[in-house]
């Protein structure tokens, strides 16, 4: 079948005339394009046409995350400061090593690298609150804007609207909001409560990462549990309520199975995005008090570029243990995916 | 009449091609700056007076946060991304990337004559000139004396301890209800000074770095014992993590804050944002067993060696170092002076507050008292390891992470290690 066509001018089918005219570019433009498409098709076969159209996109993720994986791989395995590889001597397993030099894994002091340790349990912690949280009430949130509410369009808009936001200003807002003189605590003062140190506080600045991190990313969660909940059929919903079926019975025997194969999607995406956490936390609360909020990219960004002495190599195997992770998270949402696709 | 518009239109062209030959033919270069007053303004104003006299070169001024000038043009730096100018306060940590001017200037020995012992600061392995100090600091305390005023409480005197300074502050928060005593800018460099007054010797006899000693100790335990017992406020030191570094300037000009430990760059700053809303007054280092002494430093204006343009840039510097117009800069930033010829000769500060004028004559009044120790690890190129360490393993303890002696012994492996893989090679 000829590129041309694909694209039948609604003017044939009977429609408007002005579309005709506007497709008439689009037209030409395929009529150009079929002489050297056909003559690649000849060259190359049918089947290896999909690889062609891919390729420019293979490309550039190659160019800009498989190869800098190899580098950073690379750089894991040499130390000291020098930039340039060629300058940087091979020491084989020696970061990871002092990374996983630990008299006991579970108490992050007995390790030689405190900080990397503290850094993976502070973000197992983020990770299992700002997930649950996340996936419950964006849900919620799903379950609430699916149902016919006044101002629905609004409140949709008005959920998702944080997602718009740049990590570093929402950090800053909320920031400002929790500072000592900032406006939380104003209000606690106007009721005639002490103001609160937030960020002096390991809990309340664990508390308020985790916070910060659901009100910023909640919206993209629930826009996607909302597809799913849109995508029940609702005579599924009728039928339950002729048979005078009870509504948590509703939503556990006819919602959440449905919705499971997009739930698993958002709990995946949200682990993957949890992991990897380091922004608005970083401008939230410096990763502090202490050591309480710095994550494992934070400690990733500490010792290859915020100390004055940059230890690449050192950050490079952190990072490899860290691509290790997110690489075990992938392939479970693929799984995730490759589930859905099939059920 | 069409041969008018033919004449007309060809000027044009001809115009338009000497504007455009004139713009391929500047040279621009790009000069990384951050500002702690208003010394952005003074060095737009100086750099304008150059590019007039030098109309083929134009200098932009990109200003950006200190944050990103301590934590991120080392990086920038060894990509060879950097600017060709760039302020900077890691003075010899960045040493290797410094461009030497000496074959582009056009008087050597004037730049050895008036900034000869900065410039080792600068190049500690080498004689090379890489640039000159934009300001030169001492650091010490700021007090708020309407407070100590108000409160009826008397000012430590000369002498006075850390101890002293710390009870008094205290005094007059509690009977004022001022929610901080005592602040110290989060930094290692801040502590160095009270560390070396009460005996830290920070080097060993080989002259390697040995951070951690009975002075350090001393200090740093002072300094834990304030931060638990509410003299300090927990919010600076223990509110972020690593060594990342946090003022309280901001606090100090809202009241806030009894005594500030800081350092005379922010003298203009305190100028303008508190001027004659109260008192703020600078005293001399408080003592301790060893000495009484801050630590000196300062910012530098560097060269940087992958500029395409060196000969260009070492007429921006030279321009820049001349003594009228460095005296106009320090004159009008209020800054201690970095060129000797001007410190002899005195400037001429351009204010009328009396607060600003009398912190200056007590900051360059403590340059003689500074201790050889201090001015040793100020030349050491890589003190902000020695710094780091102590601020981030300082602030874990604080916050109940580490106990102290967990913190010692860690900021002593820190050190230990980072120096080791900077050993490594590079």
């Amino acid at each position: 079948m000829a590129l041309d066509e694909t694209i039948k001018p609604e003017a044939e089918t009977g429609t408007s005339r002005l579309n005709a005219i506007a497709a008439w570019p689009v037209r030409v433009l395929f009529g150009i394009l079929d002489v050297p498409f056909r003559a690649l098709q000849r060259l190359l076969g049918i089947g290896s046409m999909p690889y062609f159209f891919i390729l420019p996109n293979l490309a550039f993720f190659g160019l800009f995350v498989v190869v800098p994986l190899f580098i950073n791989f690379a750089y894991s395995v040499t130390g000291g400061t020098n930039l340039f590889m060629e300058n940087r001597p091979y020491v084989g397993g020696e970061q990871y090593g002092f990374l996983f030099d630990c008299g006991n894994y579970l108490d992050p002091s007995t390790c030689r690298e405190d900080r990397f340790w503290r850094g993976v349990y502070n973000t197992f912690t983020f990770v299992f609150f700002q997930v649950s949280l996340m996936v419950l009430f964006s849900l919620v949130t799903a379950l609430i804007l699916n149902r016919e509410i006044r101002g629905r369009g609004f409140f949709r808009a008005a959920f998702f609207f944080p997602v718009l936001l740049s990590p570093v200003v929402v950090a800053l807002i909320w920031k400002w909001i929790l500072l000592r003189d900032g406006v939380l605590n104003a209000f606690l003062v106007s009721m005639g409560l002490d103001p609160i140190l937030f960020f002096v506080s390991p809990a309340w600045a664990m508390f308020w990462a985790i916070f910060v991190s659901v009100w910023a990313h909640m919206g993209f969660y629930t826009l996607i549990l909302l597809a799913g909940l849109q995508a029940i059929p609702p005579d599924l919903y009728e039928a339950a309520e002729m048979d005078g079926t009870k509504r948590e019975r509703v939503f556990f025997r006819i919602t959440l199975p449905l919705l499971w194969p997009n739930m698993l999607v958002v709990i995946v995406l949200a682990l993957i995005k949890a992991v990897q956490i380091f922004d608005e936390v970083f401008v939230l609360t410096g990763g502090g008090p202490g050591t309480a909020t710095q994550f494992v990219v934070q400690y990733i960004y500490t010792t290859g570029f915020a100390n004055q002495i940059q230890n690449f190599g050192l950050a490079a195997a952190a990072s490899v243990v860290l691509g290790v992770v997110l690489f075990v998270l992938t392939l479970l949402q693929l799984a995730a995916s490759r589930r859905k696709d099939e059920g | 009449m069409t041969h008018r518009l033919n004449k007309t239109l060809l000027l044009g062209v001809a115009a338009l091609g000497l504007m455009a030959g004139n713009a391929l033919a500047e040279t621009e270069l790009r000069m990384t700056w951050y500002n702690d007053g208003n010394e952005g303004e003074v060095m737009r104003d100086l750099l304008d007076r150059f590019e007039e006299a030098n109309p083929d070169i134009k200098v932009v001024l990109d200003v950006v946060p200190y944050a990103a000038v301590r934590d991120g043009i080392g990086v920038q730096l060894a990509a060879g991304e950097g600017p060709d100018m760039a302020r900077v306060t890691d003075l010899g940590g960045l040493s290797q990337y410094y461009l030497d001017l000496t074959p582009y200037l056009s008087d050597a020995d004037y730049w050895r004559t008036n900034f000869g012992p900065f410039l080792k600061w600068l190049a500690p392995d080498s004689d090379a000139i890489s640039g000159f100090m934009t300001q030169l600091t001492v650091t010490g305390p700021y007090v708020n004396k309407t407070l100590f005023e108000q409160a009826g409480v008397e000012m430590p005197g000369e002498g006075a301890t850390w101890d002293d300074w710390a009870a008094a502050s205290k005094e007059v928060a509690d009977k004022l209800d001022i929610p901080i005593p005592m602040a110290w800018d989060r930094s290692g460099h801040r502590v160095a000074g009270p560390a070396i007054s009460m005996g830290a010797k920070m080097f060993d006899e080989n002259g390697e770095p040995a951070l951690v000693d009975d002075g350090l100790k001393m200090m740093a335990t002072k300094l834990y014992d304030w931060h638990q017992d509410g003299t300090m406020a927990k919010e600076l030191w223990g509110s972020v993590s690593g060594s990342q570094y946090l003022g309280a300037n901001e606090d100090f000009a809202n009241a806030n804050v009894v005594l500030y430990m800081s350092g005379s760059w922010q003298i203009p700053q305190f100028a303008e944002t508190i001027g004659d809303a109260f008192d703020w007054w600078a005293v001399p280092a408080p003592c301790g067993p060893a000495a009484c002494t801050g630590m000196p430093g300062g910012a530098a204006l560097v060269a940087i060696k992958d500029t395409e343009h060196p000969e260009e840039v070492a007429m921006v510097m030279d321009y820049l170092a001349q003594e009228e117009n460095l005296a106009e800069f320090y004159s009008r930033t209020l800054f201690i002076p970095g060129h000797l010829g001007l410190a002899e000769k005195g400037i001429d500060f351009d204010t009328d507050d009396e607060r600003a004028k009398h912190a200056l004559s007590t900051f360059a009044g403590a340059v003689p008292s500074i201790s050889p120790i201090a001015f040793e690890t100020q030349g050491y190129p890589y003190n902000y390891v020695m710094f780091g360490a102590l601020i981030s393993r300082l602030g874990e303890a604080i916050v109940g992470e580490l106990t102290l002696d967990q913190a010692f012994e860690r900021m002593t492996q820190d050190v230990e290690q980072q120096i080791a893989e900077k050993k490594r090679g590079g």
